[in-house]
């Protein structure tokens, strides 16, 4: 953890990965996330959701310290990955973002070639001793991200060249290939049509396998659909976490019943 | 009447027919309201009485001259011309006769039925037109004062027909408009129509200027090749014009030195705009921002003859105390390719970095959290994603800067010397091409000769130069925002 070299994820059943407790951040003088305490699970699909601006992906931000590449933007209490602090000192935030892997909203392929998307991370981290090894650590990163069997005769094209729903599966290639042991997702399907956003969520059920997913969703069927786990943000404040099953069909929060029938959102 | 008073006079019934034009639609309201607005009908109305106006006038002020030397040259004959002049010569007399008697009308010391009497047999019209300011080369002979008498007159009729002819078509068109000004007129359409000719037309003086400077330069370069062999022009390595005839005048030792400094020039300006760049738009804090990058403008608000004045004083000197006798012995005077490149390269520094820097801010949010979302750092993300992304722009700015550097000139004549040689030793003082245009033009030579055409010929050979470079510029650009973008 503290500039430790990348180690495999230890799959143990369902143990806590992330542990946030009294979690505050603040945009200047405003105040986005207001006491969140939560335990994300290994191993399990976590969706967020909440109305727009309700602090979902603020709060996502926080737990790979992309926040910190804002200025204004200021985190409190703890957050620990595996029991360590995330913020502490001690910790490089670039290390930690290898270990923690994100995938945006919008695709953003980098201006290379999908074989370079893909074995950016890996480079930058002295992943690979050979290109043979480099090789197969792409390779498996785009079977993972079931893009593979479209990309193989043109893994030397632009990045840039692919649809949409490819670019995004390549983007998830992309933070797969360093091995993360958690992955965050904000609104990975949001400019995806039907078909594109069916396939990264299938993979994104795969991915359960191997990794704690974070995924944060606008759309509640995509969250009933693919996540184990729920937590429901309004204004701030985590109201409720639980089974995805409960929070849809049984919330015990009056605000949570409202957003999920439509009445707020 | 001088122009001055008639633009003034069409201006004023433009204006009055922009109000007649608006009072006359005023009148509608409610169910009979007019197509466009009040102001719209205004302008038709204005736009009619100015535009053909002025551009009769300018088309009148551009033929007049020409009719008048033509019917005046005409008058003269070739008898008129004395040995060893020329019919330019004789009209250029003509022309101040003509204006010596205005002037002496003009103040008073003639009344206007003396001057048409006027007779070079009974007074000394030189004399007379001294008293009025203008001096004369020689005395008037008879067919002169006969020319110039003819001139006056066309002149003054030409001018007299112009202005109520001008008048005139302000006025019809004003009634035009003013008669077109109806509920169902659609004035607004006019009116844009008018706006788009306008701006067409602005377009359109930028063009054609550019293609008059390319024409008057080929023209003057093919005059020098007729005179001048292009294969010595082209082949020869020595530069030593002299204006007694016999001068090699060959363009390599000029385009090497072009080519020197240049590359010097580039090679300071382009790490150190770029990195100024990258820490600007990447790691410095807004406020450092906000006082640095005004700063880094104001080089390029220095004008290149200070720039020039700073090689030839500061730069100079020091180059010289650390390379010349009394250092590495390496450098003979101050002024050198190096001194000239160097205070170049800095004037370049603003362009390459407010580019690059506008380039860089112009890269997406998105690659770069992409890239720091996979746990790079800063440098890695700027090295491998931001600079690849921002490349075209970059290249782009970066043969901008060429350009630049291959067309100035001040700092080449005062901080790298006049002496056109080909020399692979940067502390020698060489010249360039533009330096080398502004001397062959401003000495005493014949014009005609091709010592003073090569400037043309030199011209030229930059221009296709630079265009060369920008086409090249274009093409990478293309290039490489097919693949990013």
């Amino acid at each position: 953890m503290y500039d430790a070299p990348l180690r495999n994820a230890n799959v143990e059943a369902l143990n806590t990965k992330i542990a946030a407790k009294d979690v505050q951040v603040y945009y200047g003088d405003t105040h986005a996330i207001k006491d969140v305490s939560v335990n994300l699970l290994d191993n399990t699909v976590t969706a967020f959701i909440g109305p727009s601006g309700c602090g979902k992906s603020t709060f996502l931000r926080c737990l790979n310290r992309m926040n910190d590449t804002i200025d204004i933007c200021r985190v409190e209490g703890l957050i620990s990955l595996d029991d360590e602090d995330i913020y502490d000192k001690r910790v490089d935030p670039v290390q930690l973002r290898a270990k923690v892997g994100m995938v945006f909203q919008k695709p953003n392929p980098f201006p290379k070639s999908i074989y370079d998307n893909v074995a950016y991370g890996p480079k930058i981290h002295g992943m690979a001793k050979s290109k043979a090894e480099l090789d197969e650590i792409v390779e498996k990163a785009l079977r993972r991200a079931a893009i593979w069997n479209e990309v193989k005769d043109r893994l030397h094209a632009p990045g840039t060249g692919l649809s949409g729903g490819q670019q995004q599966r390549l983007c998830i290639a992309r933070a797969i290939a360093t091995e993360p042991e958690v992955l965050l997702m904000d609104e990975p399907c949001s400019a995806l049509d039907p078909i594109a956003t069916a396939q990264v969520e299938e993979l994104i059920d795969e991915l359960r396998t191997n990794y704690s997913v974070v995924i944060v969703t606008h759309s509640m069927q995509q969250a009933a659909r693919v996540s184990q786990k729920t937590a429901f943000f309004h204004l701030g404040n985590l109201v409720e976490y639980g089974e995805t099953s409960q929070i849809f069909t049984n919330p015990v929060d009056p605000r949570t019943e409202s957003y999920i029938t439509g009445r707020i959102g | 009447m001088p122009v001055s008073w008639l633009i003034l006079i069409v201006l004023a019934i433009a204006l009055v027919g922009y109000m007649a034009g608006r009072m006359r639609i005023a009148g509608f309201h409610g169910a009979e309201r007019p197509h466009s607005l009040p102001n719209y009908y205004g302008w038709n109305v204005a736009m009619k009485a100015m535009v053909p106006a002025f551009l009769l006038l300018v088309v009148w002020l551009i033929v007049q001259p020409f009719v008048v030397n033509s019917t005046v040259s005409a008058q003269l004959g070739e008898g008129a011309v004395p040995e060893g002049a020329s019919m330019g010569l004789v009209m250029s007399d003509v022309r101040r006769v003509a204006e010596g008697l205005d002037a002496a009308v003009a103040q008073g010391l003639m009344s206007p039925e003396q001057v048409t009497d006027l007779r070079t047999e009974f007074s000394n019209v030189r004399e007379r037109i001294a008293a009025a300011g203008v001096a004369l080369g020689s005395n008037v002979t008879a067919p002169v004062l006969a020319a110039a008498q003819t001139w006056r007159k066309m002149n003054n009729t030409g001018t007299l027909m112009m202005s109520a002819v001008v008048l005139g078509l302000a006025l019809a068109g004003a009634g035009w408009g003013l008669a077109q000004t109806k509920r169902a007129f659609r004035a607004r359409n006019t009116v844009e129509s008018g706006v788009r000719i306008l701006l067409l037309s602005a377009a359109s003086i930028a063009i054609l200027t550019t293609i008059g400077i390319m024409l008057s330069l080929i023209g003057n370069t093919i005059h020098f090749f007729r005179i001048y062999p292009a294969a010595d022009f082209f082949g020869s390595f020595t530069w030593s014009p002299s204006f007694g005839g016999g001068s090699q005048l060959g363009i390599w030792p000029l385009l090497w030195g072009t080519f020197y400094i240049s590359i010097i020039a580039l090679v300071v300006a382009v790490p150190i705009g770029l990195f100024a760049a990258v820490y600007l738009s990447e790691y410095a804090g807004p406020k450092f921002r906000a006082w640095a990058k005004p700063m880094l403008e104001v080089l390029a608000g220095i004008p290149t003859i200070v720039y020039g004045l700073f090689a030839l004083l500061t730069v100079g000197p020091l180059l010289l105390s650390v390379f010349g006798r009394d250092g590495l012995g390496w450098m003979q005077a101050g002024t050198a390719v190096m001194t000239a490149g160097l205070v170049m390269g800095i004037m370049l520094i603003p362009f390459v970095s407010s580019l690059s820097d506008d380039i860089i801010n112009a890269v997406p949010q998105s690659l770069r959290d992409g890239s720091y979302g996979l746990g790079a750092t800063k440098s890695e993300t700027i090295k491998q994603v931001i600079l690849p992304a921002a490349l075209p722009g970059i290249v782009g700015a970066i043969l901008l800067a060429a350009s630049r550097a291959i067309g100035e000139t001040m700092i080449v004549v005062l901080g790298a010397g006049a002496a056109a040689r080909l020399s692979l030793n940067p502390f020698d003082a060489m010249t360039t091409v533009t330096a080398k245009i502004v001397s062959q033009l401003t000495g005493d030579a014949d014009f005609a000769s091709p010592e003073a055409l090569v400037a043309f010929a030199l011209g030229m050979t930059l221009f296709v130069m630079t265009l060369g470079l920008n086409v090249f510029a274009l093409y990478i650009v293309r290039k490489y925002r097919e693949q990013y973008e």
